[in-house]
């Protein structure tokens, strides 16, 4: 397969990070109120590695996930921090450049793989398309590439699917060919905005698997962004827990599954239906999330956190290193 | 041999699908009984409009003193003759030219205009909407018919500014309905997946929210059709379009409405016309809408 890069680079380990996010903030402006989507996120992504970005629905993942490629509105949103991604300061970017970045550094593949389709068009023109705009091919050839990236996600009968529109595909395979068309170009970086939340149980496997093995096969770097535990577990190297706009807990899949320090992760991790004995109500964090128009004083989990002392309140709690990569931002933890 | 048979496959040209868009949506239409019948009529009408010189027995402007207000039947006027002694299926054949050109040319030229106008609202938004969409209003606020009447009359009678009435006319409906629903796309998540795919807003706009828009739209301007060729007729009819001799449905219409006591079947045919023009437009544009839903 023409599309498979060289996996596991050696050189790679020596490369700086693909990503570097630092000190990130967005904030929304409507004409009554602000509002505080993200709230200085540092962030770093190597060649190759997986990170799952977990957090409630408001939690800012998603809208950190667009930052990377600059889809907010730009008259509403104020963004502010670095954003380098492969050695290419995002935020800086002028619109040509930004064209010529999304699809082909990064790539982005979406939440309802159904309604990212244009109904018009046929898939494979879809794919065609953006093979063309990029690498300025033929259409034949951007077709033939099309069949090509169809094998790659493994939908059956790859040739008569191009020629389908969005909505004769199941949801399983609509997903499968929007990862197809978020790899047409071969990106070194892939967002993932909660790809598997849309469907059945048994289809998100699948789909976790291939992005899994796809990862592996192209040695691309995925971020992840979701809310699912089982998901983040699934798939990633490292997570990274946010909470209000803020990252609060982050290390490798072991580390931060096993032995989870910040209070508002054991609270997730407490509140797995996997974990829950039958006939036992469910363990819930109690109250919601802030709201980010209005965030409160210090850390922003305190007022439902269950160890919250007048200390929590006075500042935002300082990142606490735990192990060379796990760290976690909690007053209570030693400095 | 077969390594080679292999070869051959793999290298094999991925064919294009076998009927495009439009394919499918030709291939509905013709399933659709009542869409298909009216299609046929219109396809008729219009035959016989664009041959009208070798199809009519007669010349529409041969006028007979002697054979005033014959009955339908009499011999050498199959449908009898109007009040001037003139051949009415003659003018009927003729005057279907001027009739469809007017009904339907208003409605083409502010299909183009009003997109334009909508599409370009809804993409912009924010207060450039606001602007073009309260000056639309304002002319949507007076009735059709009134508003085809006085721009019509404050033009001047006559063939081309009765056109222009119609097609100012018809811009604020389709500009409304262009803006409407391109806002709707806009929102839509194909947008944004065809930006971060890394297409320009140029081409976002001319594949993505034009392809989804025109159809819609395009639906609706084939309903204003029929609305189209009654208000023509009706300026007419008032003597703001077409003028005497020229024959059109909706001047053959009122020059024959003195005639409806003496000869009231002869009298109502121009009338008929516009009615089934318009009804199988109605019916044309709702098969359309039927057919081009590609989810259906």
């Amino acid at each position: 397969m023409s599309l498979a890069a060289a996996t596991s680079d050696p050189a790679a380990a020596s490369q700086p990070p693909l990503v570097e996010i630092s000190d990130l903030t967005v904030h929304f402006r409507t004409p009554t109120r602000q509002v505080h989507a993200v709230n200085g996120v540092d962030l770093s992504l190597e060649r190759g590695e997986v990170l799952t970005i977990l957090g409630e629905s408001g939690s800012g993942k998603s809208v950190t996930l667009r930052t990377l490629m600059r889809l907010l509105p730009e008259r509403r949103s104020q963004i502010s921090g670095r954003v380098s991604v492969d050695g290419q300061d995002v935020l800086a970017m002028s619109q040509r450049q930004l064209t010529r970045f999304r699809g082909r550094t990064a790539s982005m593949i979406f939440q309802e793989p159904m309604l990212a389709f244009d109904p018009v068009y046929t898939i494979g023109e879809q794919i065609a398309e953006t093979v063309c705009r990029h690498e300025g091919v033929s259409r034949r050839e951007g077709l033939a590439r099309a069949l090509e990236l169809f094998e790659l996600v493994r939908i059956p009968s790859a040739q008569r699917r191009l020629a389908n529109y969005p909505h004769e595909l199941s949801g399983g395979m609509s997903q499968r060919a929007m990862i197809a068309l978020a790899l047409s170009c071969r990106p070194k970086l892939l967002l993932a905005d909660e790809p598997t939340t849309a469907l059945d149980a048994t289809v998100q496997i699948q789909i976790l698997l291939l992005l899994r093995d796809l990862q592996r096969e192209l040695g691309m770097s995925v971020i992840f962004v979701t809310h699912d535990m089982g998901v983040a577990n699934e798939i990633s190297d490292r997570i990274a827990v946010m909470y209000a706009g803020r990252i609060v807990e982050s290390g490798r899949v072991e580390e931060l599954i096993g032995a989870p320090q910040h209070p508002y992760t054991q609270g997730l991790m407490a509140s797995r239906a996997s974990g829950a004995q039958r006939g036992q109500r469910l363990e819930a964090i109690p109250g919601a999330p802030p709201d980010l128009a209005e965030l409160p004083q210090g850390c922003a989990f305190a007022p439902r956190c269950p160890q919250a002392s007048d200390e929590c309140l006075a500042a935002v709690p300082a990142a606490r290193g735990l192990s060379d990569i796990h760290w976690a931002a909690c007053c209570r933890l030693p400095a | 041999m077969s390594l080679t048979l292999d070869g051959a496959q793999a290298d094999a040209p991925v064919p294009a699908p076998v009927q495009g868009y439009w394919g499918a949506v030709f291939g509905r239409l013709r399933r659709d009984p009542v869409a298909l019948v009216s299609g046929i009529v219109l396809l008729m009408i219009l035959l016989a409009a664009l041959f009208a010189p070798w199809l009519a027995p007669a010349s529409p402007f041969q006028t007979s003193m002697l054979n005033r207000l014959q009955p339908i039947g009499s011999p050498g006027y199959p449908l009898g003759s109007d009040e001037l002694g003139r051949d009415v299926l003659s003018r009927l054949i003729h005057g279907a030219r001027l009739s469809l050109l007017i009904g339907v040319m208003p409605v083409i030229n502010a299909f183009v205009i009003g997109s334009a106008i909508g599409i370009v609202a809804g993409f912009v938004g924010g207060r450039t909407n606001s602007v073009i969409m309260r000056v639309i209003d304002v002319f949507y606020a007076f009735p059709a018919v009134l508003l085809a009447v006085a721009l019509a009359g404050a033009l001047g009678a006559g063939l081309v500014n009765s056109l222009l009435s119609l097609t100012i006319v018809f811009i604020p409906p389709i500009a409304r309905v262009a803006e409407s629903v391109t806002t709707q796309v806009r929102s839509v998540d194909y947008i944004e997946a065809a930006r971060a795919s890394g297409a320009r807003s140029l081409t976002i706009i001319r594949r993505h929210v034009l392809g989804n828009v025109l159809g819609p739209i395009f639906v609706y301007a084939t309903s204003l059709i029929s609305v189209s060729m009654i208000l023509a007729s009706g300026l007419s009819f008032l003597g703001l379009g077409a003028r005497p001799p020229m024959p059109e449905w909706g001047l053959m219409l009122n020059t024959m409405r003195d005639a409806i006591y003496v000869n009231p079947w002869v009298a109502v045919l121009p009338g008929m016309m516009i009615f089934t023009v318009s009804i199988c437009f109605n019916m044309l544009s709702d098969g359309l809408r039927s057919a081009m839903d590609v989810k259906l």
